[in-house]
C-alpha cells in the first residue's frame, strides 16, 4: 500500500497527520499565554483589594484624614497615618539626595575615564551591593553605622549647625544614631547599584560622535559630561531615579533597624521616625484577628501600594517619553 | 533504580505511619517564654517520644492562630480579655512566671548600682526628666555621683509582651503614666528611640551613653548587662533576683482572678519585685482533635513537675506556686471537653 503512494501525495498526507495536533496544541498554549499574563493582572487585584478593603473600616472610622493624621495610640486606638507617610517619603528622599550624586560619578567613571582592566571589578562590585540582602544591611548599619554616626557625626553636626536659625531645626535633639538620616544613607547604599546600572546604559547610549566632537571642538572631559551626556539621557535618568525612589519606599528590614521607631512627628533628621512599611513590621505580630490596629495596617499598606503605584508611573511615563523621542 | 524507589515509597510511608502513631503537638505565640517551652520540648520529646513545634510568632500572632484553630494551643504574655475568651471558647492558664528589668548605660555606674522608682522611670520615659544628675534621680541614690548627661529612653519598637507588662508597671506606678500613654503591646511613645527585640535594645543601651532600656530578666541575665535596682510599693529598694520574683508571685491573688488573670505588677511586699508577670497558654475548650488536645495537657502536666521546673528555673523563669498548679489541672478536667467527656484526667 504505501508503495503505491508518491511524493506529493506523502506529502500532503504528512501534513494532514501533522495539521490536526497543531490546531489542538497551538490554541492550548496560546491560551495558557494569556492565562499566565492574566494571572499577573488578577493576583494584582486581589492584592490590591484585599488591602484596601481589609483596611477598609479603619477608613470608616477615622475618615479620610486617617491619611495625614500624625495620632498613633494603640492604647486608645486612635491610628493615622500622617507619621509614617512623612517618614516614608523623607527617608527615601534623603536616599535619593545621597545616592544621585553618587551613582552619577560612578556612572560616568565607569563609561568614560575607568581603564577596561578596572571597569569590570567596579561593575561587578555595585552588582554585588544588591544582592546583599536587605537585613545584613540593618545588621551592619545597626551595630556599625549607627554608632559611627552616633559619635563622630551627629555631635558636632548638632554644636554647629544647631544654633543656626530654620536649618537648626533639622539638626536638633539627643545624638542617638538612629533616625531619619541613617535610614536615608543605609537606603541611598541600597538603592545606588539600580540607579547606577541604569545610568550606565544611559550613558553607554550616547552616541560616541556627539561625544567626539565635542572634544574635537576643545571640551574638557567635564564640559563634555555636562554639556552633552547628561542632557541627551537626561529623562532616562530622571526615570532611573523614580525607579530607585520606588525601591527606597518600600523598603523594611533595614529601615526597621536604624529609623528609630518612633510614631512622633519631628523635624529634626536626628530623631527617631517611623515608616509605613517598618510600622507594618513591627506592629503586624500582635494585630490580632478584626482588630482596628490590623485595619489601620491594612490601610498603611494601601497607602504605600499607592506611593508607590504614583512614583512607579511618573518613572514609566518619564523613560517612556525618552524612548519616543 | 525500580527498587530505589520502591524502597523510598516505604521509607515515606513508615515516616508517615511514625508520625501518625505520636503526632508532635503544635503551639505558636509568646517569644518571651520561647526559650523554656523549646527546652521542655527537647526534654519530653526525650522522655515521653512525642515532640512540640512552638513558633515564637508573638502573643498576638498566638493569639490569632488559637482563635482559628491553626495550632493546637496558642501563648501569649497579655492575659486574653475575658470576653475575647469566652468568644473563642478557650482556656487560659499561666506556664511560668517572668520578669522585666531596666538596664542602663552611665560611665561608672556598674550591675545594681543605680536605683530608680516607677514614677521616675515613667517621667524619664514621657521625656520629663532629661538628665541624669536629676534631683528625683539623685535622691534616690544618695552618695553617688551621677553625670550630667542627657538620658535616652529606649523602647521595644516591635509590639510585645515585654512592653505590656513595662507599660502596665509604669501605669501602675505613676498616674500620669496612665493618663497620657497607658499600658498595651505597644504604645504611643512621648519620648526616646524603638529598637527591635530584645537583642535591639540590648544592643542600642550598649552603644549610646546615657540610655535606659527595659529587658526580659532572662536576657539581662544570660547577656550581663548593667541593671537597675527598683524602688517597690513597700518603699523598699529591691534587686532584680530570683527571691524577689518569687515574692512578687506569691503575693499576687489567683483566687480572685478570672481566668488566672492574675496581676504581680507593684505588689504590696516587701521584698516583692514589681514588674514581674505570668505569661499564658490558650487552650481550646471544644477541641476539635481530643488526642492532640490530650498531648498538649499531658506535656504541660509534665511540664509542671519536678523536671519541668528545674529546667525553667536554669533558664531564670520562676516556676508557678503549687497551689495553682492544683488549680489548673482542675481546669483542665473540668473545661477541656470533647463530646461532653473530659479529654483528659489523671
Amino acid at each position: 500500500m504505501a508503495a503505491s503512494i508518491s511524493g506529493t501525495e506523502a506529502n500532503t498526507a504528512l501534513i494532514a497527520a501533522h495539521k490536526p495536533t497543531g490546531r489542538i496544541s497551538d490554541p492550548i498554549f496560546v491560551g495558557l499565554l494569556w492565562a499566565s499574563g492574566i494571572f499577573v493582572l488578577v493576583l494584582l487585584g486581589f492584592i490590591i483589594a484585599m488591602l484596601f478593603e481589609g483596611g477598609l473600616p479603619a477608613l470608616r472610622e477615622f475618615g479620610i484624614s486617617f491619611v495625614w493624621s500624625t495620632m498613633w495610640n494603640p492604647v486608645t486606638e486612635r491610628f493615622g497615618a500622617g507619621v509614617m507617610v512623612y517618614g516614608t517619603v523623607l527617608s527615601a528622599v534623603i536616599a535619593v539626595i545621597v545616592a544621585l550624586p553618587l551613582s552619577f560619578g560612578i556612572a560616568f567613571f565607569l563609561t568614560e575615564i575607568a581603564p577596561g582592566r578596572l571597569r569590570r571589578p567596579i561593575g561587578v562590585a555595585i552588582q554585588l551591593l544588591a544582592a546583599i540582602p536587605s537585613i545584613i544591611y540593618g545588621m551592619w548599619g545597626f551595630f556599625v553605622v549607627v554608632p559611627l554616626i552616633a559619635a563622630y557625626v551627629q555631635p558636632p553636626l548638632i554644636e554647629w549647625l544647631g544654633p543656626i536659625p530654620l536649618i537648626g531645626a533639622l539638626f536638633q535633639g539627643p545624638p542617638l544614631g538612629a533616625g531619619m538620616l541613617t535610614a536615608g544613607l543605609i537606603l541611598a547604599l541600597m538603592i545606588l547599584p539600580f540607579i547606577t546600572a541604569m545610568f550606565v546604559e544611559v550613558l553607554e547610549s550616547v552616541p560616541p560622535m556627539l561625544k567626539e566632537s565635542a572634544y574635537g571642538v576643545g571640551a574638557t572631559t567635564y564640559e563634555v559630561y555636562r554639556n552633552v551626556s547628561v542632557p541627551y539621557g537626561r529623562t532616562a535618568m530622571v526615570g532611573a531615579v523614580m525607579l530607585g525612589l520606588g525601591r527606597a519606599l518600600g523598603e523594611t528590614m533595614a529601615v526597621t533597624f536604624v529609623i528609630g521607631n518612633a510614631t512622633r512627628m519631628s523635624a529634626s533628621l536626628f530623631a527617631p521616625g517611623a515608616t509605613i512599611a517598618s510600622t507594618i513590621a513591627n506592629e503586624f505580630p500582635e494585630a490580632s484577628i478584626g482588630s482596628l490596629k490590623l485595619q489601620a495596617l491594612l490601610q498603611l499598606g494601601f497607602i504605600l501600594f499607592v506611593i508607590s503605584f504614583i512614583v512607579l508611573a511618573l518613572s514609566r511615563l518619564l523613560v517612556r517619553s525618552k524612548l519616543k523621542s | 533504580m525500580k527498587f530505589n524507589r520502591l524502597l523510598g515509597v516505604a521509607v515515606v510511608s513508615f515516616a508517615f505511619a511514625g508520625s501518625a502513631f505520636a503526632a508532635d503537638i503544635n503551639g505558636a505565640g509568646a517569644s518571651f517564654p520561647a526559650p523554656v517551652y523549646q527546652a521542655w520540648a527537647a526534654a519530653y520529646k526525650e522522655k515521653s517520644g512525642t515532640g512540640l513545634n512552638y513558633q515564637s510568632i508573638g502573643s498576638g500572632g498566638g493569639q490569632n492562630q488559637i482563635v482559628n484553630r491553626t495550632v493546637d494551643f496558642g501563648a501569649s504574655d497579655a492575659p486574653m480579655k475575658d470576653d475575647k475568651l469566652e468568644a473563642a471558647n478557650l482556656l487560659q492558664f499561666p506556664t511560668v512566671i517572668g520578669s522585666v528589668v531596666a538596664i542602663v548605660n552611665i560611665d561608672g555606674i556598674g550591675d545594681g548600682q543605680l536605683t530608680l522608682s516607677g514614677p521616675v522611670l515613667a517621667d524619664i520615659y514621657q521625656g520629663k526628666i532629661t538628665k541624669w544628675n536629676d534631683p528625683k534621680i539623685a535622691e534616690l541614690n544618695k552618695g553617688a555621683t551621677l553625670p550630667d548627661l542627657a538620658i535616652v529612653p529606649v523602647y521595644r519598637s516591635d509590639s510585645s509582651g515585654t512592653s505590656f507588662v513595662y507599660t502596665s508597671y509604669l501605669a501602675a506606678a505613676s498616674a500620669d503614666w496612665k493618663a497620657n500613654v497607658g499600658a498595651a503591646t505597644s504604645v504611643q511613645w512621648p519620648a526616646g528611640a524603638g529598637a527591635k527585640g530584645n537583642e535591639g535594645i540590648a544592643g542600642t543601651v550598649k552603644n549610646t551613653k546615657g540610655a535606659v532600656g527595659y529587658v526580659e530578666f532572662v536576657y539581662a541575665a544570660a547577656n550581663k548587662l548593667a541593671t537597675t535596682n527598683l524602688v517597690n510599693k513597700a518603699g523598699k529598694v529591691v534587686k532584680p533576683e530570683t527571691a524577689a520574683f518569687v515574692e512578687a508571685a506569691a503575693a499576687a491573688d489567683w483566687k480572685g482572678a478570672k481566668n488566672f488573670a492574675a496581676s504581680m505588677i507593684d505588689t504590696a511586699g516587701e521584698k516583692a519585685w514589681p514588674i514581674t508577670s505570668p505569661t499564658y497558654i490558650l487552650l481550646p475548650k471544644n477541641p476539635t482533635n481530643a488526642a492532640q488536645s490530650a498531648e498538649a495537657i499531658k506535656f504541660f502536666d509534665w511540664a509542671y513537675g519536678a523536671d519541668g521546673d528545674a529546667i525553667a528555673e536554669k533558664l531564670h523563669y520562676i516556676p508557678l506556686p503549687d497551689a495553682v498548679v492544683t488549680q489548673i489541672r482542675d481546669a483542665w478536667k473540668a473545661e477541656v471537653k470533647a463530646d461532653g467527656k473530659a479529654v483528659w484526667t489523671n
